[in-house]
């Protein structure tokens, strides 16, 4: 190729741009389309969410007639057309992570801070994007399977109304829910840096610890148990009074914190470390 | 223009970056060079502010990189480990980096076609070839129209078609009066890209000097004399400014005199030569002489040991 020809191709002037917060959005939106485990990671989160609940509806349809009288006290069919969404979290926590473990996995890191050096305004566009793109998920995924669950549960008159109180917030508010898990996912991956730790410790700190906490002493447990995240979280879910519970909102509030704490900390390993 | 000084990055006990200072001036393009392992990528991140300076600090054009509110115009950046999400397209990798600057889609798929990579920019890079990858990081790092760019091993993978076209843009980019900075560990490949040359060693300044001057210098001739009358020869030569070695019988390798100046003081006092050969000392030789005590993971095997051995033997 002669010289003249590589003149002839050299890029033109680009008109003057800079970084902006918005700008950094619309870049991590694209980073997160174009890669297919935001979609399985997705799918994976409205098809659980969804099929738990419809199976644990239908199974519940089916064996009331023969069910004993001290389940029937317990039966909430809120929760039972709810009960995915507890599935659900992993597979949107497992996008959280990766959402960022990825990008040092394999050195696009490197790309992302040298096109935006603040660093910061990657983190809270990616805080952004995956509440969004998870929230729009979650939320026709609870409803959907809020209305299946119910139309099944119907067949025995044992349906709970949409308009019954506290009904339609417990049905958003799993889906907020959902949508914090993501962010809680992010705000581990941040601060791990590598997708193995980011899930093992999600999958740890959701999954493993809440029954380790039922071999403490009771009183203890019961101090414990419903400040743990998955539980205070998955509180929204329930609009029975229990004991040793949060309130759904509250439940919610304390999650939200947890998630808040490690992006927190996650933003302050992120300006300070070596990438 | 970057300017480097008194930077210093260790990694717990290990001195990567050793008090370095330069400056790497536009218009032209300059050379980064060393050994593997002597620092130049851990230079490089430090300029990007990609890892923080244990001392000492870096601007580039008059700030630090971190303060500029555009980066990508100011500075196009390819680093040596890709530096790309294998899972997505080219596309839409250049895509994700020009927006956060603003950067119109037109420009990428002019970058695109100017990088030659139209036919497969829909395709996931993880099924990139190396060559087709640097392409890539080269479009990615041009994508601002930047004043400065920072390559780190830029020919790494390409075929001689695409070394050459590197070759060229980055010459004709300097011509325009843009800053341009390459990392290579080869300094045959330098000598026919750069023009000015920073010298690195354990990440510390071995020289800073330009590629014809580097030349000039390093090119002593040295010159192969056959003889069965060595020892009367060496006698005969010997003075203050003419080293003569031997490491055979009857040979001798003599440096500071020509071949023509040699075959007239022999023939003038009687000795008889079977060979009279000027010997070049190649650019590669001559950079692998300087770096040799600053070479931190030595070849094992023997090849490796000759090719660094020799220079030493030649230069001493």
């Amino acid at each position: 190729m002669s010289s003249a020809t590589v003149t002839l191709l050299r890029p033109r002037e680009v008109p003057a741009t800079h970084v902006t917060q918005g700008r950094v959005a619309r870049s991590e939106w694209t980073k997160l389309r174009s890669l297919r485990s935001t979609w399985y990671t997705l799918l994976i989160t409205a098809v659980t969410t969804i099929g738990f609940g419809v199976i644990a509806s239908a199974a519940t349809a089916s064996r009331w007639s023969s069910m004993s009288f001290a389940d029937k006290a317990t039966f909430d069919p809120l929760s039972t057309s709810l009960l995915g969404v507890n599935f659900g979290v992993l597979a949107i926590g497992v996008l959280g992570v990766l959402l960022i473990t990825g990008e040092y996995s394999t050195g696009m890191v490197r790309s992302t801070f040298a096109a935006v050096p603040t660093r910061l305004p990657v983190l809270r566009a990616k805080v952004g994007v995956l509440a969004l793109v998870g929230f729009a998920v979650a939320l026709p995924s609870t409803l959907i399977a809020f209305f299946a669950g119910q139309a099944l549960l119907s067949s025995e008159h044992i349906q709970i109304s949409f308009s019954h109180a506290g009904v339609a917030g417990a049905v958003v508010g799993s889906a907020l829910y959902l949508m914090l898990v993501g962010l809680f996912g992010l705000g581990l991956g941040t601060i791990l840096r590598n997708t193995a730790a980011g899930i093992a410790t999600f999958a740890a700190v959701m999954f493993v610890i809440p029954p380790l906490v039922g071999i403490l002493p009771s009183s203890l447990a019961n101090a414990i148990d419903p400040y743990l995240p998955s539980n205070a979280g998955s509180a929204i879910m329930d609009i029975t009074v229990q004991a040793h519970t949060l309130s759904p909102w509250a439940g919610l509030a304390v999650f939200a914190g947890y998630c808040a704490a490690t992006l927190a900390v996650g933003a302050v390993v992120l300006m300070r470390r070596d990438v | 223009m970057i300017d480097v000084s008194s930077l210093t990055k260790r990694y717990g006990e290990k001195t990567a970056v050793d008090d370095l200072s330069f400056t790497v001036r536009p218009g032209v393009v300059t050379g980064f060079l060393g050994p593997n392992g002597s620092g130049k990528s851990t230079t490089m991140r430090l300029i990007l502010g990609l890892d923080a300076p244990t001392s000492g600090g870096v601007t580039v054009g008059g700030k630090p990189y971190r303060d500029h509110v555009a980066p990508l115009h100011e500075v196009g950046v390819l680093l040596e480990a890709r530096a790309v999400h294998p899972g997505r397209s080219a596309y839409n990798h250049l895509l994700a980096l020009a927006q956060t600057h603003g950067i119109p889609r037109a420009r990428v798929d002019e970058l695109i076609e100017l990088a030659g990579l139209a036919g497969v920019a829909r395709k996931r890079v993880g099924q990139f070839s190396l060559g087709m990858g640097q392409r890539l990081g080269i479009a990615a790092a041009l994508l601002g129209d930047p004043k400065v760019l920072i390559l780190d091993e830029p020919i790494n993978g390409l075929d001689p078609d695409g070394i050459h076209w590197i070759r060229d843009l980055l010459r004709s980019l300097a011509a325009e009066g843009r800053t341009v900075f390459l990392s290579s560990h080869l300094m045959s490949e330098m000598a026919l890209t750069a023009e000015h040359l920073i010298i690195i060693g354990r990440g510390r300044l071995i020289r800073d000097i330009s590629v014809s001057d580097f030349v000039r210098d390093s090119s002593r001739n040295v010159v192969r004399v056959r003889t069965p009358q060595a020892g009367e020869l060496r006698e005969l030569l010997l003075a203050p400014d003419v080293r003569v070695s031997s490491d055979a019988p009857g040979v001798l390798e003599i440096e500071g005199l020509s071949s023509d100046d040699i075959g007239r003081s022999a023939a003038s006092s009687g000795f008889v030569l079977y060979e009279l050969t000027p010997v070049e000392v190649s650019l590669e030789e001559a950079f692998m002489a300087l770096t040799h005590d600053a070479i931190e993971y030595r070849g094992s095997d023997s090849t490796a040991t000759t090719t660094i051995d020799e220079p030493e033997r030649i230069a001493a």
